[in-house]
């Protein structure tokens, strides 16, 4: 039994296809991310989820319910599911309380009372109750927000980059609160983000997704060492492609040298590129070596130095009490690691 | 040394300006506060009271039924998407260029005894004598509230609409994913938060009620309005008349506080939105077009109905108001307006300039003061001017008597006084008009002129004066346009014989022959569709 289940959703918006037959199934108590750039489509999934627009066609389960398919269609308002907003869309008129109540209104005034109560103890926010959102920081406005949309034990949470208008210093902290709230409360969450460091840290699984589609789906780990195709590959980090050439089953010759596979994968004859992230080339000074360092940059813990190869930029880093010598010859290896081979 | 001179001179001719503009008003609270008038306690003692509740129940009825019709208009026109919205998203402004005069007297030809309605269902039913049926009777209260409303209903539309508009969507999208319909998001949501902007809508619209003269005097209600004028006209008692404008001050005091009070509760959100979210609710079929009747019924009612008849009257009536007299009173009016304009300008610059330049504290009070003349009802502007005017001609004749030469009514009994009340009233949206554009001028644009070795004369003239050309261009042409409706303050001011188109419908409304002045009634809507024109354009720039 999935806690949301998509199939074949489409959706145009001026002729253009912004979701291009997706299917997404949500386990329950699970938090997956969409992840991908702007334009991919991701809010609008999460739109149609909540019913704030209407997908021309697909299928839409929340728990068992149909909420959209082919006759149905449910208005937001009956379907039960809870939304945070990027600018967590406070009632700047209401207190805190009061917005915390406002999803409540089927409640006895005791009962309320005694959930909004809960819901701020549960947010650490139990002293604010009679404020104005405005009176608030960005980082308690947010929790605000996960308590009001919560509170009326929705079924399904959506999650609308609730993290972006946030400082970096307190982000990491506040994900690992937020998505322990949601643990607690056992609610199936979707998550719609565009950096991949908040996906790795708040989400059980990953979707990248690439004009309107989900390019592939699965847990971090998997996603980062076993891209199935460019797109997932290059979102994921910054990386270039070398020309190579399968040899054997588990190594590939290059113009760097032979690059061991740690995964051994059925490989085909051709030639084709293989892509490599920064963090699996080493530099270092011998006594012959055609590497150009364009540019030395120093950030404290690292030196990045700034190199071309085949025509790709990108900036590899050396240790602080390792740096290159950079009167001298430059030579590089790739460090054996699970390949991406994309013919 | 050089710096300091050229200052005082701008400080000294801010406030004159100052002083002029508003020298009316003092005259008018120090008369209404301290003048001793028979008239005036006659009136108190009989019908004084049924004016002010007259006023008070129009006021109140006027603000009632426009919320009625614009808040659902705004509501409709920001957030739904029906057949039609685009275009009524504008149109729906259209009847602020109608004059309530043209507007009450179109309805009572149509509705009267008479009027053609009347007479088709007279037919229909076999009716032959007013005994026969019940039919309501327009030129009553209620009437003119129903008329007032149609033509003010915009301001609060308006308003309303750009509050919700500056909302962001997610507030009620919010509310709708916690369970609430959209009409309840309505309540919960959309209203409390566009509390303030509702506020000053409906103080605007209070104030324009009071000021207006031309539907109550026809309809024959009497209100204060009424009451000064005809204290003026009918009792020659410029005292009484400051008495009763003065019970009208209080009222506009109260208004222009809430209004105040309203904006500074208002709060300011940003709108954060993607293309998406051009509408929030997508009203399809039976709903979509229950929403494009209800505008099109209102927009019909209050615009298309109006001008459709003054063009049927305009056509069987060509040859008689095709006539030298419309060009006449066009060419007064537009001579007027010119004057006024280009005077409301050129003080407005000069006012607004010292303010950027100056460096005292009290540097904006000059154009604070020269603006209070706005909030001022036509008939009272008229009073206030008098009072001064008056007493100035009568000191220059007293000096001449004896030897000869009689100056006669030389600013009261002249275009003077026309043009010096429409500069009162006007000044304040050519200030406004100027003083915007004016702050977008960076002063650092100022700086590199002066160590260009310019002074602050050359650098208004050749730097801000440039860069201000729109700006003062638009300002004119607002103040212009004003000045061609100008109805009230132009009655009690101009001089023996002298009419403006205004004036010229007006008398021809009063005789009820509107027929024969139906070009320039048409000209007058059409002038006033301009400043709608403006005002719709720099919306859509915003977007």
């Amino acid at each position: 039994m999935y806690s949301l289940s998509i199939e074949s959703l489409q959706y145009s918006y001026d002729g253009q296809a912004v979701i291009d037959d997706l299917d997404l199934h949500v386990k329950e108590n699970e938090i997956v991310c969409l992840l991908g750039s702007s334009g991919c489509g991701k809010t609008t999934t999460l739109k149609a989820i909540a019913g704030l627009l209407k997908p021309q066609s697909g299928t839409i389960h929340i728990g068992s319910k149909c909420v959209n398919g082919t006759d149905t269609f449910i208005p937001p308002q009956n379907r039960n599911v809870g939304m945070m907003f990027q600018d967590y869309a406070l009632f700047p008129h209401l207190t805190v309380f009061q917005n915390v109540a406002f999803g409540l209104s089927k409640l006895s005034r005791a009962d309320k009372q005694k959930r909004v109560d809960e819901m701020l103890e549960l947010v650490h926010l139990s002293e604010f109750g009679n404020r104005y959102p405005h009176e608030l920081s960005g980082g308690q406005q947010q929790r605000v927000a996960i308590a009001r949309a919560l509170a009326y034990k929705p079924n399904l949470l959506l999650l609308d980059e609730p993290f972006s208008n946030i400082d970096a210093q307190v982000r990491f902290q506040l994900i690992s609160d937020i998505r322990s709230i949601i643990k607690d409360q056992k609610v199936s969450a979707i998550f719609v983000s565009h950096s991949k460091d908040e996906a790795f840290a708040f989400s059980d699984r990953l979707a990248i997704m690439h004009q309107g589609k989900i390019a592939q789906l699965g847990c971090p780990t998997e996603l980062f060492q076993t891209p199935k195709n460019k797109v997932v590959a290059e979102f994921l980090g910054q990386g270039i492609y070398l020309d190579a050439k399968p040899s054997g089953n588990d190594s590939f010759q290059t113009k760097f040298g032979l690059v061991n596979s740690l995964t051994k994968q059925p490989l085909p004859s051709e030639h084709g590129k293989i892509f490599v992230r920064p963090s699996n080339i080493e530099l270092f000074n011998a006594d012959s070596g055609e590497i150009k360092v364009n540019q030395e940059r120093f950030v404290g813990t690292e030196y990045l130095y700034a190199v071309e190869l085949q025509g790709q930029q990108l900036e590899i880093a050396k240790p602080a009490d390792n740096p290159l010598d950079l009167s001298k010859p430059i030579s590089l290896k790739i460090k054996p690691h699970a390949v991406n081979f994309f013919s | 040394m050089q710096l300091k001179t050229n200052l005082s001179n701008w400080q000294l001719t801010a406030w004159v300006i100052g002083i002029c503009l508003s020298t009316p008003l003092a005259f008018l609270i120090f008369e209404s506060l301290q003048g001793e008038s028979e008239v005036f306690s006659h009136l108190w003692n009989t019908v004084l009271w049924d004016y002010i509740s007259n006023t008070v129940w129009l006021i109140a009825g006027v603000l009632v039924l426009s919320a009625l019709i614009a808040l659902p208009l705004g509501w409709l026109t920001a957030y739904c998407h029906f057949p039609g919205k685009r275009v009524f998203e504008w149109a729906l402004m259209l009847p602020l260029a109608m004059p309530t005069y043209i507007i009450a007297y179109v309805y009572t030809d149509l509705l009267d005894y008479a009027g053609p309605v009347q007479i088709k269902l007279r037919e229909w039913f076999n009716w032959t004598s007013p005994d026969d049926y019940w039919f309501f009777d327009i030129r009553t209260l209620p009437g003119a509230i129903v008329m007032i409303a149609l033509v003010l209903y915009p301001y609060l539309y308006l308003i309303f609409k750009t509050a919700l508009r500056e909302q962001s969507f997610k507030l009620v999208q919010a509310s709708q994913l916690m369970g609430l319909s959209p009409f309840q998001s309505f309540l919960k949501v959309s209203l409390p938060l566009s509390r303030g902007a509702i506020v000053a809508a409906l103080a605007l619209i209070s104030m324009e009620t009071m000021a207006d003269f031309a539907t109550v005097h026809y309809f024959a209600v009497s209100t204060l309005t009424t009451a000064v004028y005809d204290t003026w006209l009918g009792y020659y008692s410029l005292t009484a008349a400051a008495k009763i404008s003065g019970i009208m001050l209080l009222f506009l005091f109260v208004a222009l506080t809430l209004e105040k009070m309203s904006r500074k509760s208002k709060v300011v959100h940003e709108r954060q939105s993607s293309v998406n979210d051009t509408c929030l609710y997508e009203l399809n079929g039976k709903s979509g077009w229950i929403a494009t009747l209800f505008c099109s019924l209102i927009l019909v009612v209050a615009f298309f109905v109006p001008v459709g008849i003054l063009f049927s009257y305009a056509i069987d009536y060509f040859d008689q108001a095709w006539n030298d007299e419309f060009f006449t009173y066009a060419w007064q009016s537009l001579k007027i307006s010119f004057y006024v304009s280009f005077i409301a300008i050129l003080f407005s610059i000069l006012v607004v300039f010292y303010q950027r330049i100056g460096e005292q504290k009290s540097k904006s009070l000059p154009g604070k003061v020269s603006s209070m003349g706005y909030a001022l009802p036509g008939t009272v502007l008229a009073i206030a001017v008098l009072l001064p005017l008056t007493l100035f001609d009568d000191y220059l004749n007293r000096w001449f008597s004896g030897t000869g030469f009689e100056p006669g009514l030389l600013l009261s009994g002249t275009i003077f006084a026309m043009v010096f009340a429409y500069v009162v009233r006007f000044y304040a949206i050519a200030h406004g008009a100027v003083e915007a554009s004016f702050v977008r001028i960076s002063p650092s644009i100022d700086m590199a002129s002066a160590s260009l070795g310019k002074n602050k004369f050359q650098t208004l003239s050749r730097v801000h004066i440039p860069l201000l050309k729109r700006g003062i261009l638009t300002a004119g042409l607002l103040v212009f346009i004003e000045c061609m409706k100008e109805l009230p303050a132009a009655l009690l001011l101009r001089p023996f014989n002298f009419e403006t188109l205004a004036t010229h419908v007006f008398q021809f409304v009063s005789d009820e022959q509107l027929e024969l002045a139906s070009i320039s009634a048409l000209f007058i809507v059409l002038v006033g569709l301009i400043p709608l024109y403006l005002v719709n354009r720099s919306m859509e720039q915003q977007k």
